[in-house]
């Protein structure tokens, strides 16, 4: 049998998500269910000062109307952040009470305050329109500029600082610093994205009177994660009495980590009404109480030689926390962040300081790349700069800065295990036809257009794990991964899975690496993620390590069964067990044409005996079944890394910036399937090309977001993207079996930096702040207009 | 979204008798049906003409192209008739919105709302449109009165909207990149008695740029354009593009539609 690992295979999820047969949460109605409205906050700051709901519990069809005040009475704590963060002089980070409904103040628009439960939506709605609730507006600290110099929104943070944190080593810059040529200096912004997952929020609970066992079917990325939490942190029931199911889910690219509000209170008050609950976000609720990405200041330095060797680098940045600190939100700008700062380059000394503040907004947490778009994106833009102010190629600067020798131990935290720089760039180089460029650039200007050409590396910390390290680092929970392997007697297998696939296509990569390890056709497999009450336990899916973490877990899980299989065929085929050896399906023992199958094996292990002997197949000690599992803390995060190259067209009339080449060289290390990992860096490309030129959350001074909606929040649309062209290099990862990396956030984090360096390069070096919209390149466009006409 | 009556319409006459203040049309509901749904308008009845046959349809005379108020953008898009007589406003229909908004709204709805961003009104002051509703024909300039404003009384019904076919001309939108509504869409077009100039997206309601149209009577070609002045004072301004930059994609785009006349 050939190996599947490496192929193309289509995606077992199309049939069912092509013909429109997911089951995603609104899918999913219980019998004499009721609907649940939020009442949310409409302003950014402000106390509570009365709740009126007399007159909408008397509404038509209304079931209950529930406040911060039952809340509290009935003791459901509230929100967390998952990292404890340290500042640089040793102080633990602030982090305010978040309540899963808000009792005494509110700190952004959305903010949850009340919910209805009412027998149709309609009339839940219409009991809504009526809770009367006195608010004392406050003025909102909607600037992240400034809140370090605004009021403090809670009570006992001063400034509105979680923490100023700090990694890497002041004095040894400084002195870096004194012996540079040059020293180049950036101020950028990283701007603020909403995650727009094509499927809203939503849940359902079913409480059962008579177990006492809460259901809560939710769109989530780590069911496991959010019952731990739902559990211990909000009380809402003992684990063993909570099931959380995720079924399909329509994306999550982060704002899915999160236990939101809205799951907290309804499954807490589907007991409490003792009737199901269903809920299901509008759109216009995802865009504000989604979490959102990015939103950071940065300024950074560069010392450099003259002939552009890098000696030290200095990352002071302020990041955006939103109104709370939730799961991911403080990690994000810090380990996820601040390490990657330094990029794919040897630096002799670094320092990354981030602050992170509170501000009147929604909560900033993970969104796709997660610290590492903002890391690469502010190196490969000083970089870039550094190469123009020296008079350089930027693929010459890149290239005298790289590393060669691997493992490569990289200056703020991490030792990157493999990899291989140059020969990415190279490819890229070579792909993108980067020497052709001038002439295009020619042929632009000779129809009035502007075209410049932008080059990014990137390497990146993903698969993140190991447990060790993530909680000395102030991870509230280890970061293994876990996974059952299930032979049935009559040989199908049955994967489970703590990872969770909403978009990854975890059914058919991981059905892939068992069918490779198990021998057994992929169609006899089936991967089974995403409900608490099925196998196995799991930390979930984010930073890109489904695979790394989860699917090593599997090829474990899967190689204990060969061992057991291995076992048992050998007492069957009355040889010893290491004579047996296994391929592609079938136990062979040695120098002799003596063989049993997996399937033989399996259901020799089901049924271990025969009619009239007592006889077992099973070796002594061994017990019956064919099923085990595992659990994968890896040595390491996985490294993924790679160059890319785009071009853009630029109308100076308008400001209208086409992008109009795109080459992607990407190092994932073993690439299961090429189908699914190109799928997902198209998908990643265009969150990164839309975080450059299109997108951009806006709140103004009162706190409103201004952008809450699709006519206002711009998203990619195809038509905005050039075919793109993909190219791979590999080196194996050493710290799994499979030697892969993960690949899902890698568009994500270079896409940004690539296309802004190409409109900065098309502005001749001019500066402009993310995204580059019409407008903002036209006036840049203008100036140079200005200048290079002083000039001539 | 609140309760309402749901009435179909048989005739223009039983349609007009239903309406009142408190009602709406409902041709494509690309616009009503979101605007109820997120509680910015709510109404006692709503009316649905698109069962009303006479209202859709393309005719082309020797003149004029004639289309039905209930006639799709996506028709007007790839009505042959119309590709041939007035090929820009084939192109203007195909770059409304989006597929879904393309299949749905109809060209009577569109003017009826006038938005200020909306496409079509800069169509029906650049190739001299009449509105012919169930009482009377009404001259595109003063048929957009203001900001979603038209002189059209809430019992009346767009029947068609009569174009005169121009020697030459183009429409020219800078595209909202979120919504694709126009931030600016100029229409230029050259008829025997005439030019005019339609501005869309620019300002509060649609327009006929009599300078730009003054100027390319003496000249018709886009560096006529280079002299004119456009002032800032009275353009729309929000977060996709401020008043000054509308001022200067007026010109911007009205060269490119010169230029693609
Ligand atoms: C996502 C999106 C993007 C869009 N992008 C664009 C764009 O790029 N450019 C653009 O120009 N437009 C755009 N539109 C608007 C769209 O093209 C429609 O033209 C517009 O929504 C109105 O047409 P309708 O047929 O849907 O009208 P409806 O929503 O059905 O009705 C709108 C109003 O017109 C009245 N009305 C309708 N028909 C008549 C009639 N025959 N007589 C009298 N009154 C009538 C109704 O009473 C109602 O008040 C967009 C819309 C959406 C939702």
């Amino acid at each position: 049998m050939a190996s599947l690992v490496g192929s193309r295979v289509e995606r077992k999820e199309d049939k069912r998500f092509l013909t429109g047969k997911g089951r995603y949460t609104s899918d999913i109605n219980i019998a004499n269910q009721t609907y649940a409205i939020f009442i949310r906050s409409p302003h950014a700051r402000a106390k509570i000062k009365k709740i009126d709901t007399s007159k909408a519990l008397k509404s038509s069809g209304v079931v209950d109307i529930l406040t911060g005040e039952h809340i509290a009475q009935d003791k459901i704590g509230g929100l967390i952040a998952g990292w404890a963060i340290r500042s640089e002089d040793g102080s633990e980070m602030k982090c305010p009470a978040n309540p899963p409904l808000a009792k005494d103040s509110v700190n952004f628009v959305g903010d949850p305050v009340a919910v209805v439960f009412a027998e149709t939506l309609d009339e839940a709605r219409a009991a809504a329109d009526l809770v009367k609730i006195d608010y004392k507006v406050l003025k909102a600290v909607s600037n992240l500029g400034e809140a370090m110099n605004s009021e403090a929104i809670h009570d006992g943070i001063d400034k509105n600082l979680c923490y100023d944190w700090l990694l890497g080593d002041r004095q040894k810059v400084k002195e870096a610093f004194e012996k540079a040529d040059k020293i180049i200096k950036l101020d950028i912004n990283n701007n603020r994205l909403i995650p727009n997952a094509m499927e809203p929020r939503a849940c359902v609970i079913d409480y059962n009177t008579a177990s006492e066992e809460i259901t809560c079917y939710t769109t989530s990325q780590n069911p496991h994660l959010s019952r731990l939490i739902m559990s211990a942190f909000g009380g809402v029931a003992p684990e063993n009495k909570l099931r959380v199911v995720a079924p399909d889910v329509g994306g999550g690219f982060g704002s899915k980590i999160n236990l939101y509000n809205e799951e907290i209170v309804c499954s807490w008050a589907s007991k409490k009404i003792e009737r199901p609950i269903k809920w299901v976000a509008e759109r216009t609720e995802s865009f504000l109480t989604d979490t959102h990405g990015r939103d950071h200041i940065t300024h950074a330095e560069l010392a450099v030689t003259n002939d552009g060797k890098f000696l030290g680098f200095k990352n002071e940045t302020i990041a955006n926390l939103g109104a709370y600190a939730r799961v991911f939100g403080t990690v994000t700008p810090t380990y996820l962040f601040g390490p990657c700062a330094t990029g794919v380059y040897i630096m002799p000394a670094a320092y990354s300081n981030v602050k992170a503040v509170y501000t009147n907004t929604a909560p900033v947490d993970a969104y796709r790349g997660a610290g590492r778009p903002e890391a690469t994106y502010t190196i490969e833009r000083i970089v870039d700069k550094a190469a123009m102010e020296l008079g350089m190629d930027p693929i010459e600067i890149r290239m005298k800065n790289f590393p060669t020798e691997f493992p490569f131990k990289q200056t703020l935290v991490h030792q990157i295990d493999s990899g291989d720089y140059v020969a990415g760039l190279n490819k890229a180089k070579e792909m993108a036809d980067y020497d052709g460029f001038a002439a295009r650039r020619k042929e632009s200007e000779s129809k009035g257009k502007l075209r410049g050409i932008g080059v990014t590396s990137y390497f990146e910390a993903c698969g993140i794990a190991p447990s060790p390290v993530v909680m000395m680092l102030g991870c509230g929970v280890g970061l293994w991964e876990s996974a059952e392997v299930r032979f049935n007697p009559t040989g199908q297998v049955t994967v489970y899975t703590g990872s969770h696939s909403h978009g990854q296509s975890h059914q058919t990569t991981f059905a892939q690496i068992a069918a490779d390890e198990l021998g057994v056709p992929i169609e006899n497999i089936d991967v089974v993620h995403g409900d608490t009450d099925k196998g196995t336990f799991g930390m979930g899916t984010y930073g890109s390590r489904s695979l790394t973490v989860g699917g090593i877990a599997i090829v474990n899980a899967c190689k204990k069964i060969v061992n057991k299989g291995k076992r048992i065929a050998a007492k069957m085929l009355e040889a010893s067990p290491d004579e047996v050896d296994f391929k592609n399906g079938e136990f062979v023992v040695a120098k002799s044409n003596k063989k049993k199958t997996i399937g033989e094996v399996a259901f020799a292990s089901y049924l271990p005996g025969v009619r009239d002997e007592v006889k077992s197949p099973l070796p002594e000690g061994d017990e019956p079944g064919l099923i085990e599992s595992s659990f994968f803390d890896p040595a390491n995060f996985s490294f993924p890394a790679g160059s890319h190259i785009c071009e853009v067209e630029i109308d100076p009339e308008t400001g209208h910036v086409k992008l109009d080449k795109y080459t992607a060289v990407d190092d994932f290390g073993t690439i299961v399937n090429p189908l699914i990992v190109e799928g997902q860096v198209h998908g990643g490309l265009a969150q990164g090309i839309g975080q450059a030129l299109y997108e951009n959350a806006q709140y103004d001074d009162s706190g409103q977001l201004i952008t809450a909606s699709y006519m206002d929040y711009t998203m990619p649309r195809a038509d905005d993207l050039p075919d793109f062209n993909l190219g791979f290099t590999c080196t194996k990862a050493t710290t799994n079996p499979l030697g892969v990396k993960g690949c899902g956030e890698a568009g994500t984090i270079a896409a940004t930096p690539t296309v802004m360096n190409a409109v900065i390069n098309a502005l001749d070096g001019k500066e402009i702040s993310l995204p580059a919209t019409a407008e903002k390149v036209w006036k840049a466009c203008k100036e140079m207009k200005k200048s290079n006409a002083k000039a001539a | 979204m609140k309760t309402f009556n749901y009435h179909s319409a048989k005739d223009v006459k039983e349609a007009s008798k239903l309406s009142s203040s408190n009602s709406a049309f409902l041709a494509g509901g690309m616009t009503t049906i979101p605007s109820m749904k997120l509680g910015l308008a709510s109404y006692k009845d709503i009316i649905d003409i698109k069962r009303i046959k006479k209202l859709s349809g393309i005719k082309v005379s020797g003149k004029t192209v004639t289309i039905g108020a209930t006639t799709k953008h996506s028709e007007v898009a790839n009505s042959k008739d119309v590709k041939k007589a007035i090929p820009s406003l084939a192109a203007l229909a195909e770059g409304i919105g989006d597929p879904q908004v393309r299949n749905r709204g109809t060209i009577g709805g569109s003017i009826a709302n006038n938005d200020p961003a909306a496409d079509y009104p800069s169509a029906c002051i650049a190739l001299d449109a009449t509105i012919h509703t169930n009482n009377r024909s009404i001259d595109a300039e003063k048929f957009f009165r203001g900001m979603f404003e038209t002189c059209l009384k809430s019992t009346e019904v767009i029947e068609s909207i009569e174009f005169s076919i121009p020697q030459k001309s183009s429409y020219q939108k800078l595209p909202n990149p979120a919504s694709r509504y126009a931030i600016v869409g100029v229409y230029v077009a050259k008829h025997k008695t005439g030019i005019n100039v339609g501005v869309t997206g620019a300002k509060s309601c649609v327009y006929n740029d009599k300078d730009l149209a003054g100027v390319l009577t003496k000249n018709f070609s886009s560096s006529a354009i280079d002299s004119v002045k456009i002032s800032s004072s009275g353009m729309n301004s929000d977060i996709h593009a401020s008043s000054d930059y509308r001022a200067n994609m007026v010109k911007a785009f009205a060269k490119k539609a010169v230029d693609a006349c």
